[in-house]
């Protein structure tokens, strides 16, 4: 395993989490037990920025169950679910991401700089997901609790049966968007190519703009767009009960 | 000759093929326009473990002693790649069932009965409880499509995790549990409203094929440092094609289910027409493992229909690990109990026969979230009555294992084993009793 530590003019604290590995040299395996080992509440004053991951070149798993207040720096692509099961990590990839970025996440923050591929944030319950880039088919689905902020556009079949959290899109959206949604808030600044079945437009009322506004301000996007541009797209809760009369809805 | 004759009448004859059963859905159908659904495995006649036989020793076999000689039922799973395989004392584990399904009494039974006897409990679509981690010694950690609360925590907390990809009730279908069973500790676990029906899916969200699926084991590894065993569930249907695949995808165990395998909640055309008999799945599958050289090194468990020791050890003859239970250990715990006669007969149905488990209403307290039903159930003494029924399967299992002269359980072979029907054989590839022919062997 290549570990190497950073030069530090900080205090040793700052040193303690100053790392920098290498995936040319060293293995995800010895990567992910290294984030494991991390204790989950680092020690006040740490360096929380220190952990640079070089050369991922496309390979899975990539800080896969970190359960750790720690940020993780990637430099370049990742591929199947990176920061799977994320737990307080901040995750910055800096490069594209391969399927199921961020699935059941449960906390925490994973930004991606690139585009994002199928499945983003799959049943993901809590934290942030930021695409600046486009994601792919399937975005959110059956994300329970989760926050998407997805600035180009995603694919088809995305916030399917999409049971909490929020999704943002700055961009366009594929078919059949929500389809058997729940609860999950939905909003779109650009087309929505075709929604699901029981996806309806909801009105874009003064709460949601702020509630969305919140969103974005929390991740520092707030003057990136304007809020009032978006539409909002919600449950029409007809599928709730099954019912024969629904049988043509599926 | 005036006296009037009674000419004779003949008798009223149902037809075999619309008989009383199929008339009632019928009309049921007719007046309500939508299908029957229905807990539970398949209810109608299937080749199955009882049209085989085990011939015993004689003068060409050496019997152990009954009472006597060991023979031991011990079964360890997940040698291939975990750092900690799990030791079961017995080859009789308790499979998936979901606390929401069931109520939080049942699940602390099961976890009670199977910790007494030395083996294995297993989570469902819906999560894991502290009942059901607190009294399961051994806890098998379901990973579901629907993913209903899911999470690190409890995966690192499972013994086990099984990667459900169908069960044998249902091959490719997905769930059902109707808003009655939605109480709020089920919604706040599921993340979902009260009291609304509520579906699962029936295909993960986050992978498609086996290529994808050895990619996410490896996530799975990777999260829980390649400490636990990696089960991969399938229902019966191919099974050659898909254990080969499981293997590929780097399955430390392979859990197959017959369609005679229970369900909480799906169509009853679901449950009878879709799938095969567990009989007719094993051999195949074995087969695929041992093309593929992995017998015994990727753990085979058999479930569906497993009712007593003489199922136990034909599915451990035709190759199985070891096997699970559902059905026979709801109804050791109290379902369907006669003791709950008048309930079952306010419910349109008598003790033995009930299968309504979706509509929550459940007399024994086991498939209900009723919190007055579910006070029925007494999860020390149903515990009690599993752990003896678990004993009774595993003595049962040794007294065939001893008669055939086998130390162990796994010894039991498919040379032990003949076949009363042509069905049978084909399906076991064993021989039809009293010939040496095995229909369609020649194709193996």
């Amino acid at each position: 395993m290549n570990i190497r530590s950073q030069t530090q003019t900080k205090d040793t604290a700052d040193t303690a989490f100053a790392r920098t590995i290498d995936l040319d040299t060293s293995s995800v395996r010895e990567l992910n037990q290294f984030l494991h080992d991390l204790p989950r509440a680092l020690p006040p004053g740490s360096n929380a920025t220190a952990l640079r991951v070089l050369n991922p070149r496309g390979v899975h798993a990539v800080a896969a169950g970190v359960d750790a207040d720690v940020t993780i720096e990637i430099a370049g692509d990742v591929g199947y679910y990176c920061g799977g099961m994320n737990q307080h990590a901040t995750i910055l990839i800096d490069g594209s991401a391969g399927i199921g970025l961020g699935e059941n996440m449960m906390s925490g923050l994973i930004h991606v700089r690139g585009n994002a591929s199928d499945s983003l944030g799959a049943t993901a319950h809590g934290g942030t997901i930021i695409v600046d880039g486009n994601a792919s088919g399937r975005c959110g689905i059956s994300m329970k609790g989760v926050d998407i902020i997805v600035k180009g556009s995603i694919g088809p079949m995305s916030a399917f049966m999409a049971q909490a959290g929020t999704l943002a899109v700055f961009g366009d959206v594929g078919e059949a968007f929500g389809d058997s949604l729940y609860e999950a808030q939905l909003y779109v600044r650009g087309s929505v190519a075709s929604l699901g079945a029981d996806c309806i437009e909801k009105p874009m009322e003064e709460a949601h703009r702020a509630a969305l506004y919140a969103k974005l301000a929390q991740q520092g996007l707030a003057g990136e767009v304007d809020v009032g541009t978006f539409r909002r797209y919600g449950s029409a809760r007809t599928l709730y009960h099954f019912h024969v009369d629904n049988a043509g809805a599926y | 000759m005036n006296e009037q004759v009674k000419i004779p009448r003949t008798t009223p004859r149902f037809s075999a093929t619309f008989d009383p059963h199929t008339l009632s859905e019928i009309r049921r159908a007719a007046a309500t326009g939508i299908y029957d659904i229905r807990g539970g495995g398949s209810k109608r006649h299937l080749p199955h473990f009882d049209d085989l036989l085990f011939l015993g020793a004689s003068m060409s076999r050496y019997p152990l002693e009954g009472y006597r000689e060991k023979c031991g039922t011990s079964v360890t799973l997940g040698t291939r790649f975990a750092k900690k395989p799990i030791e079961l004392k017995i080859p009789i584990t308790i499979a998936g069932m979901s606390f929401g399904s069931l109520s939080a009494q049942a699940k602390e039974a099961l976890g009670r009965g199977a910790s007494l006897v030395g083996t294995s409990t297993t989570t469902g679509d819906g999560g894991m409880t502290q009942e059901e981690r607190g009294h399961s010694n051994i806890l098998v950690y379901q990973y579901l499509p629907s993913r209903y609360g899911m999470n690190p925590d409890d995966l690192r907390k499972a013994d086990a995790i099984e990667v459900v990809v169908g069960q044998g009730a249902k091959p490719g279908g997905g769930g059902m549990l109707l808003g009655q069973k939605i109480s709020p500790r089920v919604a706040q676990m599921r993340t979902l409203p009260e009291g609304i029906d509520q579906r699962s899916s029936c295909r993960h969200p986050d992978w498609t094929g086996p290529d994808d699926l050895e990619i996410k084991i490896e996530e799975l590894r990777e999260i829980t440092d390649w400490e636990k065993p990696i089960y991969v569930k399938v229902g019966a249907s191919r099974p050659y094609y898909d254990i080969a695949l499981a293997v590929k995808a780097g399955a430390d165990v392979i859990v197959l289910d017959g369609m005679q395998g229970g369900t909480a909640a799906t169509q009853e055309v679901f449950i009878e027409h879709v799938g095969i008999p567990t009989l007719a799945a094993i051999r195949p599958a074995v087969q695929a493992l041992q093309d593929l050289g992995m017998h015994r090194k990727v753990q085979l468990i058999v479930s569906g229909g497993i009712r007593n020791g003489a199922d136990v050890a034909k599915a451990l003859a035709l190759g199985a690990d070891a096997v699970s239970i559902g059905t026979a250990a709801l109804v050791a715990l109290g379902d369907n109990d006669p003791h709950w006669e008048s309930d079952y007969e306010m419910l349109g149905t008598v003790a033995g026969a009930y299968d309504d488990w979706h509509e929550g209403r459940d007399p024994a307290g086991i498939t209900t979230q009723d919190p007055d039903l579910a006070k029925r159930l007494d999860p020390i003494g149903a515990g009690r009555r599993l752990a003896n029924f678990l004993s009774v399967l595993t003595l049962e299992t040794q007294t065939i294992a001893r008669a055939a002269g086998k130390s162990h359980v796994h010894n039991l072979e498919p040379e032990d084993l003949v076949a009363l029907t042509v069905e049978a054989a084909a399906m076991a590839g064993v021989p039809l009793a009293g010939t040496n022919w095995i229909p369609g062997a020649e194709k193996r």
